[in-house]
């Protein structure tokens, strides 16, 4: 009989099985998005359901977005203010808090915002009709599931997160000006001129292509989890759960390597 | 005329289907009986091709299910799921008419409509039923809508998937009697997996048992009590004592 193995060579175990999980998902990740690609480009189109997906994304994100991006470039604007003033430089708040929201707070809070809330229930949605066979039903009325829940979903979610993104940079900034006016005394006409002034079209260029990434991503990864959903209710909860955090994680993944690529000095 | 040779399936170790032979003949009812996790639903989702079988054949009036036009071999077939699998986002009559309002046999909307209610009409619901959200209804009646939207399109081949599991008796009954008549008028062919004996006995022409991963015994309805088979003979007298383990 061979001996139990040790310790170490357990733990190598362990972590190889963990690295071959990893790739394993990358790879089914991957044929699930290039499937996406594929029936984007080949009919039938399902455009009530992209009008609905769009509704859904767009529309009723535009309060949590909204509020979100406020309030943080609000607090952006103190926050600058007060560190500033260490070295008397409270003037570049409206320089700064347009620069934050635009080139980095915008998109990310967006993105994770609509993970939070598109991603979940997107794969909650699908999970729930794969457990209880709306799915298989589908294929049974000649209807490819990845074409009727798939394509509308990430193509809306290609087309409003961007617009979401940009609407968050502009909310962002309105709650930086609000508060460096009424609070921190900024002239207005200033502050806008300031903000105007200091940013440059591959800021808000780069904006808008996170957002179409975020987009992707977190739609892209709520249909995945929700088509790969396990059995019961503690499937739909373990596919919610893990579209949100690989959605969140590939989300802030992409932003690191988007601003690589739009500002590596 | 569907016919199933050597057809088998396993997932993982589990050898569910260890090789069917079957057939179903034309415009005939056929059900299959079994215990829970026989491999009876397995074995429509095969034919359906919602799970690939690992080896053998399934033959649908002579031709290859595996091979050909997809959506023209699925535009055959009407399914009934066994908790009905309506889609919860579409109201009532949307769903009936779901193959009516895309894709190859699309109509106009108002032209699917009337056939959606149509269609409730016959399995016993009324018009006012179609604006409704399959949420709104009752297990029975979501079957109902369930068995409209399996024969909206006139398919020639229905597959009931548990039909009458978790109704009451008497509309265990009323569905059973839809079944029969709605296939008779058709002149589809069926194939019912359940393990009521009172189904079997309203719905079949032909019965056939799945265990073991093998059809067990298959012949006319009215053989069924004399089948001399003792798996058969303790499945439908439900006796917990006899060759098929019960776990206790």
């Amino acid at each position: 009989m061979r001996d139990a193995p040790s310790l170490p060579v357990r733990a190598l175990a362990g972590l190889g099985g963990a690295v071959l999980g990893l790739l394993a998902m990358i790879g089914r990740v991957t044929l699930f998005a290039l499937s996406f690609f594929r029936h984007l480009l080949t009919p039938p189109f399902y455009g009530r359901e992209f009008v609905v997906a769009l509704g859904s994304i767009g529309w009723l994100s535009l309060p949590v977005v909204g509020m979100t991006a406020f309030f943080t470039g609000g607090a952006l604007a103190l926050q600058i203010y007060a560190g500033g003033s260490r070295f008397d430089a409270q003037a570049v708040v409206p320089q700064i808090v347009a620069l934050g929201m635009v080139r980095e707070l915008g998109p990310v809070l967006v993105g994770l915002m609509i993970a939070a809330r598109v991603t979940s229930s997107i794969a909650a949605e699908i999970a729930t009709m794969k457990v209880t066979e709306q799915i298989d039903a589908l294929v049974t009325l000649s209807t490819h599931p990845m074409k009727y829940l798939t394509v509308p979903r990430v193509l809306a979610g290609l087309i409003v997160v961007p617009l979401l993104v940009g609407l968050g940079d502009v909310i962002g900034i309105l709650g930086g000006f609000t508060v460096g006016v009424k609070s921190l005394g900024f002239n207005p006409a200033v502050y806008i001129r300031n903000t105007w002034d200091f940013l440059e079209p591959l800021d808000v260029i780069s904006s808008l292509v996170k957002g179409v990434a975020f987009g992707f991503i977190s739609t892209l990864m709520g249909c995945y989890a929700g088509m790969r959903s396990g059995r019961g209710a503690q499937g739909v909860g373990e596919a919610t759960k893990s579209s949100v955090e690989s959605a969140s994680v590939l989300i802030l993944t992409a932003n690191f390597i988007l601003t690589g690529v739009f500002f590596s000095v | 005329m569907i016919q199933l040779e050597n057809l088998q399936k396993s997932f993982g170790p589990h050898k569910v289907l260890a090789g069917v032979d079957l057939t179903v003949p034309q415009g005939r009812s056929m059900v299959i009986i079994g215990g829970s996790g026989s491999g009876k639903s397995v074995l429509l989702k095969c034919i359906l091709g919602l799970e690939t079988p690992d080896g053998g054949r399934i033959l649908v009036d002579g031709q290859d299910a595996t091979k050909g036009d997809r959506d023209a071999f699925l535009a055959r077939f009407g399914m009934l799921f066994q908790g009905a699998a309506l889609f919860d986002s579409l109201p009532v009559w949307q769903n009936v008419a779901f193959r009516l309002l895309r894709g190859a046999l699309k109509r106009p909307k108002a032209e699917a409509r009337e056939i959606a209610i149509e269609k409730l009409r016959r399995v016993g619901l009324s018009p006012d039923v179609a604006d409704k959200f399959p949420a709104e209804l009752s297990g029975g009646m979501q079957k109902r809508v369930g068995l409209a939207r399996a024969i909206a399109a006139e398919p020639q081949i229905i597959f009931f998937d548990e039909p009458t599991t978790g109704l009451d008796p008497i509309m265990a009954g009323v569905i059973d009697d839809l079944i029969r008549e709605i296939t008779a008028e058709m002149g589809a062919t069926a194939l019912t997996i359940t393990h009521d004996m009172g189904s079997v006995r309203a719905i079949a022409d032909e019965v056939a048992m799945l265990h073991g991963g093998k059809i067990r015994w298959s012949g006319p309805v009215a053989e069924l009590d004399a089948s001399g088979d003792p798996y058969v003979e303790q499945f439908i007298t439900g006796s917990a004592t006899g060759p098929i383990a019960a776990l206790r």
